[in-house]
């Protein structure tokens, strides 16, 4: 099976870096903002975000006021066909999402169906005033009216492709490779 | 996992699962919304042959935090009482169209039969059969104490609370009818499956045949027990006269005075060793007033902590693609 490199370590962290400046720019800083990461990989990098957009605004400290994780597990809309899946924790900051901007951070965008399941889990949790999208990768492939508002690289594939994301918290390294396809 | 029957059968991997999908669904409960979309558009059904209280509530309550539909069925006032048999009201009730079933029946081994008899294809939950098992009440139980001995809020909603753990090295007691007691058949072996090493003090008339084949500890004097063992938690069981049809202590004095859980009792306890009783409980009989209103007293955790463990449950069993085996 071939296998690409589509980005490495510091593209990565470019990519990253671009769009943490994006979403201050777009939020007029860094007031009432809240990262929400969807597990697992979306997680760490909205950790990161959260570091680069705390050290940006010069207070580095605030970092972990700023994000969170989001499970969709329970609103997925393959719960009964799809193969069996475990819960993982959701975590809010303590002060809530109401009537803040919330950026849902993912690494891949694909169908879209995860963020729609996203949207729902967000309106049980409060009301937010904005909600944004921030993905590493837009592979395409849409099955829903969902686009993202800051992405990392747009990433022409083939349906019958893969877009592997590797991150260092959890894989080790950092990259995204695509395999698979017709040779 | 197609049915929860008992939890002899219930490998260490599915109890902690359970028992961490409960750490979320507790999450839920202090939610601006507290409903999870997860059984929208199904229906369970509560199949009560014998009565509850708790149980009943509960698992009602768990359905319908996770949207089901929810049909209760009690004996008393059904056609059972005009001699309609097992197997016709369970194909009404298939009729009708239930995806999962949670059966209470006062004969052992009736959700077993329900699960395999072919006459409704659904999950079934056990949640109480005669004096065999009570499997949802073990898990609260073990949830419970996860909780309290990791060291977190014993119920409610907890940030990082103890998921993927077992009760290894944990002493627990249960003390009294354990004959009778379906919770204490499935304690019995949930906590030992978990690594807890379990420990049973009852009067060897309150003792079942083959107890000796059981992972336990065995005493026959609640005093010496006490005195000799250092217990992380103390597990009090309902003396059942409804199902009491022989004479197994002299009278409740002396039951009360032998094997009740008093206020000295208590006093000489260590200050962390935690109460727990699965109620509902005869006071000032098998537990004194002290001991069940005592700080350290898990009993009404336990009661909270059963909607987010049947939650569990039925998302275990509810949702998912899986080959079943039998």
């Amino acid at each position: 099976m071939t296998q690409r490199t589509v980005l490495d370590a510091p593209d990565m962290k470019r990519a990253m870096t671009r769009i943490a400046h994006e979403i201050i720019e777009s939020n007029k800083g860094s007031d009432d903002l809240v990262l929400l990461g969807i597990p697992r990989r979306g997680v760490p990098l909205a950790t990161r975000l959260a570091e680069q957009i705390a050290s940006i605004s010069g207070r580095p400290e605030m970092a972990s006021e700023l994000v969170g994780s989001l499970d969709i597990t329970m609103y997925r809309d393959d719960l009964r066909s799809g193969a069996y899946r475990a819960p993982e924790p959701t975590t809010i900051p303590a002060e809530g999402i109401d009537a803040k901007t919330v950026v849902l951070v993912d690494d891949v965008l694909f169908s879209g169906r995860t963020i729609r399941a996203a949207l729902d889990a967000l309106s049980d949790l409060g009301r937010p005033s904005k909600v944004r999208l921030a993905v590493l990768v837009d592979r395409g492939h849409r099955d829903l009216p969902i686009r993202a508002d800051h992405v990392g690289k747009n990433l022409p594939t083939s349906s019958s492709e893969r877009v592997n994301v590797s991150l260092a918290e959890i894989d080790g390294d950092d990259g995204v490779t695509i395999s698979g396809g017709r040779e | 996992m197609k049915h929860l029957l008992d939890t002899v059968s219930l490998s260490r991997e599915d109890a902690i699962s359970i028992l961490d999908i409960a750490e979320e669904m507790a999450q839920v409960s202090e939610r601006e919304v507290k409903k999870l979309p997860v059984l929208r558009g199904r229906t369970v059904v509560n199949l009560f042959f014998e009565d509850s209280t708790r149980t009943r509530l509960s698992f009602e309550a768990a359905a319908k935090r996770l949207s089901a539909d929810v049909l209760n069925f009690s004996a008393k006032g059904s056609s059972v009482s005009k001699g309609e048999s097992l197997q016709d009201t369970i194909q009404t009730i298939s009729a009708m169209g239930a995806d999962a079933l949670v059966v209470r029946h006062p004969g052992s081994g009736t959700p077993h039969r329900l699960a395999h008899t072919g006459w409704i294809d659904v999950p079934v939950v056990n949640a109480g059969d005669g004096t065999h098992e009570h499997p949802t009440q073990a898990l609260l139980d073990a949830f419970t104490l996860r909780r309290a001995l990791g060291g977190f809020c014993a119920s409610g909603a907890v940030k990082d609370g103890p998921r993927g753990r077992g009760l290894d090295g944990a002493k627990v007691a249960i003390v009294g009818d354990v004959l009778h007691s379906r919770v204490a058949r499935s304690n019995v072996h949930l906590l030992a499956n978990l690594g807890a090493e379990v420990h049973l003090i009852a009067p060897p008339t309150l003792l079942p045949w083959g107890v000796e084949t059981w992972p336990v500890t065995l005493h026959y004097d609640l005093d010496e027990a006490l005195h000799s063992e250092e217990f992380a938690a103390v597990m009090m069981l309902r003396v059942q006269h409804e199902r009491m049809h022989e004479s197994f202590f002299p009278n409740e004095r002396e039951y009360a005075r032998l094997w009740g859980l008093s206020a000295a009792r208590l006093a000489g306890l260590p200050k962390e060793t935690f109460i727990m009783h699965p109620g509902p409980m005869n006071r000032g009989f098998e537990i004194s007033a002290a001991a069940a209103d005592s700080p350290r007293a898990l009993i009404l955790d336990q009661v909270e902590n059963g909607v987010s463990v049947r939650m569990a449950v039925l998302y275990r069993l509810l949702t998912g693609q899986e080959e079943t085996n039998d």
